[in-house]
């Protein structure tokens, strides 16, 4: 049996997100070109929700794009089953921007690793900065955040769990314990 | 979870899941394709051999570019220059290419069954770009998101397939997927070049090209594959225009948002007018783009892994 503990509720998550929508306008007020790129699926809506909320508290529209990391994947031999790939869709260009990266759980910074690939082919961006809902630590990479929603200390055999509102009908992230390997992230 | 087999060797062997996939796959493809850097690491490392025994520009050149815009080593062989003109077989030069370690070996030959055989023989995937009158499944695949492009679905479309539908394995492609997919579909041409008891594959047979697009969404004309004709199937280039071509006063048939699409090459004035050629009707370059986005999909769903 696998036992679940509930880390963050809706409103944790709305605090956590809101707090990063502030700190974000802190560092970034009055820098021109400054977009927020969610990595498919929870990276996009964390981004749009950001979006939305400084538009809400300081009157700006910041825009959002999708990217989906599938095609620069360092392990796309290893796992079990192949990606299905979903669109990236960056409807501006990303040369000379401020980017935020935005992500749910940073892990082992590889999927970050293969974002930043893929930003940098698309062109040269000022700077890529990096915002994620939950540092859950354990890095194969010397990838950091800028932004960090919660850091939590969990093992390697425990699975977070995400779920967004938009994507899977609730706000809530959980963590189950004894989770099968093949799921953790 | 869907996934392709080893090889795609047709659409016969498809289900319409696994169509579904090629298709949706191909969508995030053609983003890269419209990118500045065309070019993604997906298939660093792999090997896809392009062994051409028939003449090809477009099909030649998409399955190139295809592997390039994934990074994959691409390296064609043409029948007329390569060891074929020396007299080796089919199956040695599959077997001295297998021991070079390829992993994906593109086929396009004139006699029906050659992937097949090669497939059977070789751990390297195949993807069959052409076997005689057979099939030719990436040319349907990419027919069918041209047209999910415009009208969304294939579900429920009519579809007319007209010319020399005998000789034609674009045409037995298309045919098997668009029934697959949901859609209605009808044939026209000459009674000599469209086989008989073409009803068992589940298509209608309209032999007047102005009554077979009455209502169509799509008209898919097709080329005098003059290389595959014994005799004479058709008393001349003129009269067979005069019939089977398509041209302004022939579309008033159809509907006013109807698509007009060719696998080319084209021959201008023959199977359709020029004017129709260069009218918004026509779709034909938007078929040769996504060639590329679909050979992509498949590359990364065959070997991606």
């Amino acid at each position: 049996m696998s036992e679940k503990t509930l880390i963050l509720d809706k409103q944790d998550i709305d605090r956590t997100l809101n707090r990063i929508a502030h700190e974000i306008w802190e560092r970034n007020r009055g820098a021109e070109d400054f977009v927020i790129i969610g990595i498919r699926r929870h990276g996009v809506t964390i981004a749009q929700r950001l979006s939305q909320k400084l538009q809400e508290f300081a009157g700006v529209t910041i825009p959002v794009g999708a990217l989906d990391i599938n095609l620069y994947r360092d392990d796309l031999s290893e796992i079990a089953s192949q990606p299905i790939l979903k669109k990236t869709e960056i409807p501006f260009s990303v040369q000379d921007t401020h980017i935020i990266l935005c992500d749910d759980v940073l892990y082992t910074g590889r999927t970050v690793r293969a974002a930043l690939d893929s930003l940098i082919d698309m062109g040269r961006p000022r700077a890529i900065r990096l915002a994620v809902l939950l540092d859950r630590g354990n890095r194969e990479l010397p990838i950091q955040p800028n932004y960090v929603g919660k850091n939590v200390n969990v093992a390697r055999d425990e699975l977070i769990e995400v779920l967004l509102a938009e994507d899977d009908g609730i706000d809530q992230v959980v963590i189950t314990k004894g989770a099968r390997n093949g799921n953790a992230r | 979870m869907v996934m392709l087999g080893k090889d795609l060797l047709g659409i016969h062997d498809l289900t319409p899941d696994q169509i579904s996939l090629v298709l949706d796959t191909a969508l995030s493809m053609k983003e890269v394709s419209a990118r500045e850097i065309k070019k993604v690491p997906t298939l660093r490392g792999k090997t896809v051999i392009n062994l051409f025994y028939e003449p090809s520009t477009r099909t030649r050149t998409s399955f190139e570019l295809a592997g390039k815009r994934l990074s994959a080593d691409v390296i064609n062989i043409s029948a007329g220059s390569s060891s074929v003109v020396k007299g080796e077989t089919l199956e040695d030069t599959g077997r001295n290419l297998q021991a070079m370690n390829p992993d994906l070996i593109v086929l396009r030959h004139a006699s029906a069954g050659a992937p097949q055989l090669l497939a059977k023989m070789l751990p390297s995937s195949i993807i069959n770009a052409g076997d005689g009158a057979h099939e030719h499944p990436t040319q349907a695949l990419l027919d069918a998101f041209t047209i999910r492009e415009r009208k969304q679905t294939l579900q429920g479309l009519t579809v007319v397939i007209a010319g020399d539908i005998t000789h034609s394995r674009v045409a037995r492609s298309n045919i098997d997927l668009l029934l697959k997919m949901g859609a209605t579909v009808r044939v026209c041409g000459p009674r000599t070049m469209v086989p008989l008891y073409i009803e068992k594959m589940g298509v209608t047979f309209v032999p007047r090209l102005e009554e077979a697009i009455e209502g169509a969404d799509v008209i898919m004309m097709l080329r005098i594959q003059m290389e595959r004709q014994r005799g004479s199937l058709f008393p001349s280039i003129r009269e067979y225009s005069r019939f089977f071509g398509l041209n302004r006063e022939k579309l008033k048939h159809a509907r006013d948002d109807v698509l007009i699409m060719h696998p080319g090459p084209v021959n201008r004035g023959v199977e359709i007018s020029p004017e129709l050629l260069d009218s918004p009707y026509t779709i034909i370059l938007d078929q040769v783009t996504n060639g590329v986005a679909i050979r992509m999909a498949l590359m990364y769903l065959l070997i991606g892994k």
